[in-house]
């Protein structure tokens, strides 16, 4: 089969039986090696003003020992699950309706295109004001980002189903509610993991600004407090931390999409 | 051709138009046409002709603006089991296997679970997939999805097979194979089929009358009888009277 001999560029990894590709991993180590000793050299003299590697890592093992790094992660998670959660269950619902009846999505739309013009973050004040300083306003919004993101894409994958599809349903019997459940959730069901997967990078970037500029906890906040002290080890621990647990959050979401989505023709 | 029974059937002035911004167009022009149980009926004609709005208004997809389509003596109104359909783009469900397709119609009629799995190897064997039932259809070639689609829309027993150019997007060589697998099927589990093609050679290869239409607007041109004998086989396709009826369907189709 042609399939499996097709050479695809890296990051895909589409297909199951491709295997892994060492040589792809073994280069990616040595550029963030490099990377990394490129930074010691620069930093080591004091020529840009940055901690050298060994003060970041040694900070790193201060701040997990005393648990404020965790304590930090928690509230940042608790806050972006909660937001991005409630953003996605009320999205897809949302998404369906407007994707299926043609009147929901005329009345709906306008206030959608508007919306998504409007940074979530640039509500904060208007949040701040309304709902107080705990943790409603930032949950708010990041469940904006992420509500707003995903409905969009569940209901660009509704309308985009394929109409000779839902006629092969028809004609083997299929009433609206079958095709709704058999075909047009399963079919766009590609779309919705993208959409989730682009609202949950909108969470989390909405997250780490919501948390600089109003918080107590989290890791937005902890690098705001190290700024005032000019505390820069601090800050590349939360800079780290925040990359690496958005890395993993997207990874998980795209191995669920994989496995959603092993049925798709992939080019 | 079968005794003077009541045909399965009956194209009534049969008119379909379609408002465009500024102009009507007319897709279909008081089409009528009588088609006989068990009779395998192609329609050729150029594109325009209104030859896949004829099929989609028989199949119940389309509603005609006049006249109307009988089934058994009763009128259309909207798509049913007892008439499957086959798409040029074969239209399987990406997300279900081989097997979950063909019995996808059955799931939906409420047979129960080992009756349908029953039906549907039957037929998937009947189109030679039996070594790919668990299979996804993105990893079937063409043709391959095709018998599927063809093994789908068999498994809910319709009386009536309405087929849209399936054979349209494939090469030559899987073409000849699947009509002569289709004739095959056709001749084991005999139905009723009204085929569309562009094809001339395949129209009359497989038929028993081949309907030309004309386009502009779309209308019935002429029926023309083929009488070749089946099974049909290489040398019918070669045979100097295959040659002269896919002449006249040349010439009725090419030279309107």
């Amino acid at each position: 089969m042609s399939e499996a001999s097709k050479t695809t560029r890296s990051g895909g990894g589409s297909n199951e039986d491709r295997g892994i590709d060492y040589r792809g991993l073994a280069l990616n180590l040595c550029g963030l090696v490099a990377g990394i000793a490129i930074g010691w050299v620069l930093t080591a003299g004091g020529a840009v003003g940055l901690p050298p590697p060994p003060q970041v890592a040694s900070r790193f093992i201060d701040l997990i020992a005393n648990g404020q790094l965790a304590t930090d992660i928690m509230s940042s998670l608790a806050r972006v699950m909660t937001g991005f959660l409630l953003g996605v269950i009320l999205a897809i619902p949302v998404g369906f309706v407007m994707g299926w009846y043609k009147v929901a999505r005329s009345l709906i739309e306008p206030y959608l295109q508007f919306f998504r013009m409007i940074p979530p973050l640039a509500i904060i004040p208007l949040a701040i004001v309304t709902m107080g300083i705990d943790e409603t306003p930032k949950v708010f919004v990041i469940f904006l980002a992420s509500f707003l993101a995903s409905v969009v894409a569940t209901y660009q994958g509704v309308i985009s189903v394929d109409k000779t599809m839902i006629n092969a349903a028809r004609v083997l019997g299929a009433k609206d509610m079958t095709i709704f459940l058999r075909v047009i959730i399963p079919a766009s069901t590609p779309f919705i993991l993208v959409g989730v997967r682009i609202g949950l990078g909108s969470a989390w970037a909405t997250l780490v600004a919501a948390e600089l500029i109003a918080a107590q906890t989290g890791l937005g906040f902890r690098m705001q407090q190290a700024q005032l002290y000019y505390d820069l080890p601090t800050i590349f621990v939360s800079l780290i931390t925040i990359g690496l647990l958005g890395l993993a959050m997207d990874r998980i979401l795209l191995v669920i999409e994989r496995r959603l989505t092993v049925w798709q023709e992939r080019v | 051709m079968p005794p003077r029974i009541a045909p399965k059937i009956v194209f009534d002035k049969v008119t379909r138009r379609f408002d465009l911004k500024d102009n009507a167009f007319v897709a279909l022009d008081r089409l009528s046409l009588d088609i006989a149980d068990g009779e395998f009926v192609t329609v050729v004609g150029p594109s325009g002709c209104g030859k896949s709005t004829a099929l989609n208004i028989a199949a119940g997809l389309l509603k005609p603006s006049e006249g109307t389509v009988l089934v058994d003596g009763k009128a259309v109104e909207g798509p049913g089991p007892e008439r499957g359909m086959i798409f040029q783009q074969y239209a399987l469900f990406p997300w279900l296997t081989v097997r979950q397709n063909v019995e996808f119609g059955l799931r939906i009629k409420g047979e129960e679970a080992s009756r349908r799995r029953q039906i549907a190897e039957r037929f998937i064997d009947l189109v030679g997939l039996g070594d790919f039932a668990d299979a996804l259809p993105k990893t079937l070639s063409g043709g391959m999805k095709q018998r599927c689609a063809i093994a789908r829309a068999y498994a809910v027993d319709p009386s009536i097979l309405l087929m849209d150019e399936p054979f349209g997007a494939l090469d030559a060589l899987t073409r000849v194979q699947l009509q002569d697998q289709l004739l095959d099927t056709w001749s084991r589990e005999r139905r009723t089929v009204m085929f569309i093609t562009h094809d001339v050679d395949e129209a009359v290869y497989l038929a028993n009358r081949v309907i030309v239409m004309a386009a502009r607007p779309g209308r019935l041109k002429e029926i023309i009888d083929v009488g070749l004998p089946y099974p049909r086989t290489e040398e019918i396709r070669l045979s100097v009277e295959f040659m002269s009826i896919r002449n006249r369907v040349w010439q009725a189709v090419y030279h309107q």
